[in-house]
């Protein structure tokens, strides 16, 4: 493995971190498109601070870009305070009028300038290597240093506000009451996910850092209750996708960017049918086995009906079943297996008779103690 | 007029404006259904969606026929939709991020395949990147027509279904109570967004067609609480933005119509948020200002009666800054003077002492009769 290789993947890795972790409290504040806004508007902060500066060079950009950041999710608030449009809809007024102004601004005034919308959209991590800068008498990729560095801000600031980012999450009303300001808070997020985007969309582009934000979170989500635990899943899915994107690009020869969101769509899909518990497919096994669970519950109260009355002989036989329960024969025939191993009911001649256990499941279902 | 001119004249102009009017009036129509359901953001993620799809039907037919890459675009947004309502129907995960999931992975996969096959070149392939941005300059008369016909297909189907789509949106349940089948309407109607969607992205692109899907549809909602009106002036809106853009666009040196399009449009936007019937910003704050007025003019009125009752004489003048410092409404003093003195109500004894006259005893004092009690 080369070191440029290695580069890639540790700058892949550093993104995908840094991005995730600011994306599990969007996620959680269902306010996951905003990245989405935020991404695209970005850009808009950087052609005006190109302006005001004359450099692509200075940090000072990365204010300026996260400060539009800023100002779109307040424009979104501003336009959903007036009542005249829902929050989804705000959402997609600001950002492409704010993203046009920059494409115009770009194709107009800035032509020839390193500033290329498809590499602003798209990214590309191959070529993040050859971009170096000297750090202590290290040649270290510049993005490998601005991603570290962000990853590592990210995760102190969360750290620090551990407590009230939960608060303001969970309940903004009692962080209110209890004196912690859910809209500094808010805000405050809303600047780490900026600058985040900024310094994330040099490297990756800004449709992987939506995708970096949103998946492993939305994954995470569905894998554990617990916010500390949310958050460490996510920076491990957001590592594994990274790495094993990074070679999916390889292999096909293709935009590592474009790459990694798809095996982070993979991994999604993964949790998403076989997380345990809420996966699609532990879902289904409990709904099936809810439903035979269901007819050995009847069954045993259908018993329990018609026990020591004239009409017994008649109705406690598997052959009536059908009548009465309206089952199919062969459905009877399961349901009458199934409760008899489980020791429901016992069977003599076609006659069926309830257990003790049988009893008092039937009695239970229909709290007759 | 020269301007007019070459509208008429000139092939390419007139082709992109022709493209872009057409996009305007079935993405404001289509629109409009998708922001009466909370979905317009439902546009962003398909129009993103569709980029596999166009490169898979690329892939598979090796054409670039716009009809092949329409249909690959739209299987592929459909398929984007499904994918999404099952991820918030069987999951807790909520539709915002659902979306950006749906959004950005669908998108991602389409740029590992476009690079790959840039890096691998087959033949043509060249060309299939402007559905990212979108050059509508290089939309061809029969790209136009491909356009209106999918288009005005879509139109076709949304008058036929009119009633069934209106009962969709505004009350599903009362629909399926009455045994239309809303589940398939739906579906239908995600078909038709998707359509709509795909047809405008090499016109003006991915990013920027979202926001055609939105913004008409917002602008009409401020002018009207009628559907047919609301998708009429949404169509309206949609083209003129495309003519105004695609003309606009064709006078700079190097803009690009799809971006100046969204800017027109937004522009009609925020107009029709300031001025728009009865719910615009600005009337709103007339409104307001005219109330306040009206307020602080019946306090000063109030003030000065007060002042009369505890020195016991009617008509006696008081100073402005008197005045002032009862009011607690910041300023205007002088101006509910003048507006009173023109009632009748108030007159000015001496330069800058004002007394209350006969009908403003009488005024002031109804209306503080009950409170005098």
């Amino acid at each position: 493995m080369s070191s440029t290789y290695l580069e890639i993947q540790l700058i892949a890795v550093f993104v995908g971190v840094a991005c995730a972790l600011p994306g599990v409290f969007l996620v959680l504040r269902r306010m996951a498109m905003m990245s989405d806004a935020i991404s695209h508007t970005v850009l808009l902060g950087i052609v005006l601070g190109f302006f005001a500066i004359g450099s692509l060079e200075s940090p000072l950009l990365v204010l300026a870009a996260a400060a539009m950041g800023v100002l779109t999710v307040s424009l979104v608030e501003v336009l959903m305070r007036t009542h005249l449009v829902r929050q989804d809809a705000a959402i997609g007024l600001v950002f492409p009028a704010l993203f046009s102004i920059a494409v115009i601004l770009i194709s107009r005034f800035a032509r020839g300038v390193h500033l290329d919308v498809d590499a602003v959209l798209l990214g590309e991590l191959a070529f993040a290597p050859l971009d170096r800068m000297d750090l202590f008498g290290f040649d270290l990729p510049r993005s490998l240093v601005i991603m570290g560095l962000t990853m590592v801000a990210n995760a102190g600031l969360i750290a620090l506000f551990y407590k009230e980012l939960k608060l303001t999450t969970f309940d903004a009303g009692l962080a209110a009451a209890l004196g912690f300001s859910p809209a500094l808070i808010h805000y405050g997020l809303m600047l780490m996910v900026s600058v985040t985007a900024v310094g994330a969309f040099d490297a990756v582009g800004s449709i992987l850092v939506v995708a970096l934000m949103i998946a492993p979170p939305a994954a995470a989500y569905l894998l554990t209750e617990r916010l500390s635990r949310m958050l460490l899943y996510s920076a491990a899915l957001a590592t594994a996708g990274a790495i094993s994107g990074f070679w999916l690009a390889v292999a096909l020869d293709a935009n590592v960017a474009g790459a990694i969101a798809t095996t982070l769509g993979a991994l999604f899909l993964g949790v998403f049918l076989l997380a345990p518990g809420r996966g699609l497919l532990a879902q289904a096994r409990r709904r099936a086995g809810q439903r035979w669970e269901f007819a050995q519950t009847a069954l045993a109260i259908h018993l329990l009906n018609h026990e020591n009355t004239p009409e017994m002989a008649r109705e406690c036989r598997v052959d009536h079943l059908q009548y009465h329960l309206r089952w199919q024969p062969e459905f009877a025939a399961t349901v009458v297996g199934l409760s008899e191993r489980a020791g429901l009911i016992q069977r003599s001649n076609g006659d069926l008779r309830l257990t003790d256990d049988g009893r008092e499941r039937a009695q239970t279902a229909l709290v007759y103690n | 007029m020269d301007l007019l001119n070459s509208l008429f004249f000139d092939y390419t102009i007139r082709t992109v404006a022709l493209g872009a009017a057409v996009l305007g009036i079935v993405a404001g129509a289509l629109g409009s259904f998708a922001l009466l359901r909370r979905q317009s953001l439902l546009g962003d993620a398909m129009s993103h969606a569709a980029l596999p799809g166009v490169l898979l039907a690329f892939m598979l037919t090796g054409s670039k026929a716009p009809v092949a890459l329409v249909l690959g675009a739209a299987v592929a947004g459909v398929l984007a939709t499904f994918l999404l309502l099952a991820i918030t129907r069987y999951s807790r995960i909520k539709e915002d991020a659902a979306l950006g999931v749906i959004l950005s992975v669908f998108f991602g996969f389409g740029l590992l395949l476009l690079t790959f096959l840039q890096r691998n070149p087959t033949a043509a392939q060249a060309g299939l990147n402007k559905f990212l941005f979108g050059q509508a300059a290089t939309l061809l008369t029969r790209d136009v027509v491909v356009m209106a016909l999918f288009g005005g297909a879509a139109l076709l189907v949304v008058v036929l279904l009119w009633k069934e789509f209106k009962l969709l949106s505004f009350d599903r349940d009362f629909g399926a109570s009455l045994g239309y089948p809303m589940t398939v309407l739906d579906a239908l109607l995600t078909i038709l967004l998707v359509i709509g969607i795909v047809i405008g992205l090499q016109a003006v692109g991915v990013v920027l067609m979202s926001a055609l899907i939105v913004a008409p549809a917002a602008a009409a909602r401020q002018w009207t609480d009628r559907l047919s009106t609301m998708i009429v002036v949404a169509s309206a809106f949609g083209a003129l933005a495309g003519v105004a853009g695609a003309l606009i666009s064709s006078l700079g040196t190097g803009l690009s119509t799809g971006p100046v399009v969204v800017l027109v449009i937004s522009v009609i936007v925020l107009l029709s948020l300031l001025f728009g019937a009865a719910r615009g910003l600005a009337w709103a704050w007339l409104r307001r200002r005219r109330s306040r007025r009206t307020l602080r003019t019946q306090a000063v009125l109030a003030n000065l009666h007060d002042l009369a009752v505890e020195h016991h004489n009617p008509h006696y003048a008081h100073s402005v800054a008197t005045l002032r410092a009862m009011n607690r409404y910041q300023g205007g003093v002088r101006h509910s003077l003048r507006v009173l003195a023109d009632q009748g109500l108030v007159h000015e004894v001496t330069p800058g002492n004002w007394a209350l006259t006969d009908a403003g005893v009488a005024r002031a004092g109804a209306a503080d009769a009950p409170a005098q009690e």
